[in-house]
């Protein structure tokens, strides 16, 4: 294992990789435990189309939620990639 | 043709196609075996960990479940799912970075320790095949259900299959006969719910079907499933019952287990990059999504369909699938107040599963031996039909009949293939070339891996034949275990510089002893007592495996800080996962 070879490069990268992932988690959590769990009777007072929301929250809208996130994990991880230039090939 | 027929085509043909894969993608190193040499594209590897990932429990239970409790089975569908999410920001990339093969490789490497390394094993070992029990008993029964024969035969077919391609093809068998089978269930799933989507609703996607309102009404589904349950004396569909902490410890649980599943995360172990692992942990959940999100508008359709079409209706008049699962012991009928009408409510109509006396009842009905419960409840109903009753319910063609049981035993065998692999991986890998006889050959450690993945075979089978009386309930242990012991350790490793060997040893242990512990004691050692009041702050075994995975971080936090920190090479190591480049291709050894 070499360690790399631009320390405060490498530092940069990964505190931008930190606070993305923090972000995302905080929304991740948001959705699913929020509106799914934690505020579901409240929100199932509001219709959505043919949904309670928090209803739909729970068994549709955060596994939406998911795919969205990671995507967008995706996309932002190669571009920070590039960017500190620790992409591969 | 008539539908047996095509049931023997439609699985013969599945199965032919498998082993035809597994034989052209046979393993020939340890690298191809274990991890299919890193070369498996990302959206392949996305299919494979979807069927890798979804079992006979997810294709045919889950919408069953679901249609019965309502939000309650939320826990399944968001905690089954949300578990991606961790897996492709806090683990996959650097594991792949890491470049082993196993995940006892990494805790051992990280913590610098052959005692930690153990002790993953023992959980990885331990984990894999309470699983994998429940997967041969689910191809026993699909076997039993479809093809008239009975279970123990079905579980042997089943064997033979799994040993043959995950023996002979190893982790490069196995991914692509998992992308075949992925492509099989997810058919199977979609052509029913398509058509009862458009049956109920006209609108022929299910998810959206799901919020429409019912054809030729302007109600909507949901609410006038919540009127049918209410009349009859349900709970309403659409709200819990279930106390928030343990719903949100549940699916805590489930999601932090799914990430630290060792069979889901060496399947990021394949891919040839970093990048790669990262687009596959994407893929891998829309490919799971597509499943997921059709699961509750099915269970929603099915149980919309048994309300309308079933209580207060004479038996004599019952829709022929009735009589069909009826014959199959998955329905029954006990008329308590002699009206020869079928009363359906809350309860269970009579103690246990179904025993059927030989003699028909007076109404032609299969006559149940069971005593009766006080309830005015008089319907059996199996949580397993409201999936496989669908293509009868929605007067669909035989084929679809046939493509349901090779969808059903696609999802058992695929899952089964992955757990052999992950325990073959562990003791050829992990115990002898690793721990007890580092000095073996590539040519011996193959060799080893195939014998153990056959003796793996034959112990699973065994347990689906002669299932342990708690299989059932030790579903909660292989969640609760993954994310009580592994799940933190690997998290750590890779987050924290500063945790340590002693730190992670001893967070483990207590992760899984505590674990362990609480679902002994409410499941085996006490049962009477496994409820509400008796559980710790009302969470239920299902969920304690958060609290475990809690202990886990606060114990390897504390024991860390008050030890030695990692010696400088590990803490290039972590430097080093933590980025991209570099990677390359499998590590030789």
């Amino acid at each position: 294992m070499s360690s790399p070879k631009r320390p405060e490069a490498a530092q940069a990268y990964w505190q931008e990789n930190l606070r993305l992932m923090l972000i995302l988690l905080a929304i991740w959590f948001f959705i699913s435990f929020g509106c799914g769990i934690l505020f579901v009777e409240q929100l199932n007072a509001i219709q959505f189309f043919g949904f309670p929301l928090g209803f739909w929250f729970a068994q549709q809208g955060s596994i939406f939620g998911f795919l969205g996130l990671i995507a967008f994990y995706v996309w932002k991880m190669n571009q920070l990639d590039r960017k500190h230039d620790f992409h591969e090939d | 043709m008539d539908t047996q027929t095509l049931i023997y085509l439609f699985v013969g043909a599945t199965f032919a196609l498998y082993i035809g894969i597994a034989i052209y993608t046979r393993a020939g190193s340890t690298s191809e075996y274990y991890v299919a040499s890193k070369g498996v594209h990302p959206v392949l590897n996305g299919m494979a960990t979807g069927a890798d990932w979804m079992s006979a429990a997810s294709f045919i239970s889950m919408a069953g479940i679901i249609s019965f409790v309502g939000l309650d089975g939320s826990v399944y569908l968001m905690g089954w799912t949300g578990g991606y999410v961790l897996l492709a920001m806090c683990l996959a990339p650097y594991l792949r970075k890491f470049g082993k093969f196993t995940v006892p490789d990494f805790i051992g490497a990280r913590y610098y320790s052959s005692t930690a390394r153990l002790v993953a094993v023992i959980c990885v070992i331990f984990i894999s095949f309470t699983y994998v029990a429940g997967q041969m008993r689910g191809v026993g029964i699909v076997f039993s259900r479809y093809l008239e024969v009975d279970i123990n035969t079905g579980v042997i077919i089943g064997m033979a299959i799994v040993f043959f391609y995950s023996v002979l093809g190893g982790m490069k068998g196995i991914t692509y006969t998992q992308v075949a089978q992925y492509c099989v269930m997810m058919f199977a799933y979609m052509v029913p719910a398509i058509f009862l989507s458009m049956m109920l609703t006209g609108n022929p996607i299910p998810q959206l079907g799901f919020g429409s309102t019912v054809l030729g009404s302007d109600t909507y589904l949901l609410d006038k499933l919540n009127g049918l349950g209410t009349e009859l004396g349900f709970n309403i569909y659409t709200d819990g019952t279930k106390s928030t902490i343990d719903v949100f410890f549940i699916t805590m649980a489930l999601m932090v287990g799914t990430a630290g599943l060792p069979h889901v995360i060496v399947r990021f172990f394949t891919t040839p990059t970093v990048r790669d692992a990262r687009k596959s942990a994407a893929w891998a959940l829309l490919f799971i999504a597509i499943l997921y999100t059709t699961a509750p508008a099915l269970a929603a359709f099915a149980r919309t369909n048994l309300l309308t079409s079933i209580p207060g209706v004479s038996y004599a008049e019952v829709p022929s699938w009735f009589k069909t699962w009826e014959k199959a012991g998955l329905v029954a009928w006990l008329d308590k107040n002699d009206d020869g009408k079928i009363q359906y409510g809350p309860g269970a109509p009579f103690a246990g599963a179904p025993t059927f006396d030989k003699a028909p009842g007076e109404h032609g009905e299969r006559q149940v031996t069971n005593a009766p419960t006080p309830a005015a409840t008089e319907l059996y109903v199996d949580r397993d039909i409201m999936v496989l009753a669908n293509p009868e319910i929605a007067n669909l063609p035989g084929w679809v009949v046939a493509l349901i049981a090779a969808g059903g035993l696609a999802a058992a065998l695929s899952t089964a293939a992955g757990l052999l692999l992950v325990i073959s991986t562990s003791i050829s890998h992990d115990l002898l070339k690793s721990t007890l006889m580092p000095k073996i050959s590539e040519k011996q450690e193959l060799l080893a891996a195939r014998v153990a993945a056959a003796v793996a075979v034959v112990v699973a089978g065994i347990f689906g034949i002669y299932p342990p009386a708690f299989v059932a309930q030790v579903v909660a242990f292989a969640f609760g275990l993954a994310a009580a012991s592994f799940f933190p350790a690997i998290v750590l490793g890779i987050f924290s510089k500063r945790a340590n060997k002693q730190g992670a040893i001893a967070g483990m242990i207590v992760g899984l002893t505590f674990t362990f512990a609480y679902i002994v004691y409410f499941k085996f050692i006490n049962p009477s007592l496994d409820n509400a009041q008796h559980w710790w702050f009302g969470i239920s075994p299902e969920g304690i495996g958060t609290l475990g995975m809690i202990f886990n971080v606060i114990v390897t936090y504390v024991v860390s800080m008050i030890t030695a920190p990692p010696p400088a090479q590990i803490q290039e190591l972590i430097e080093d996962i933590r980025i991209p480049r570099g990677a390359g291709a499998a590590i030789a050894h």
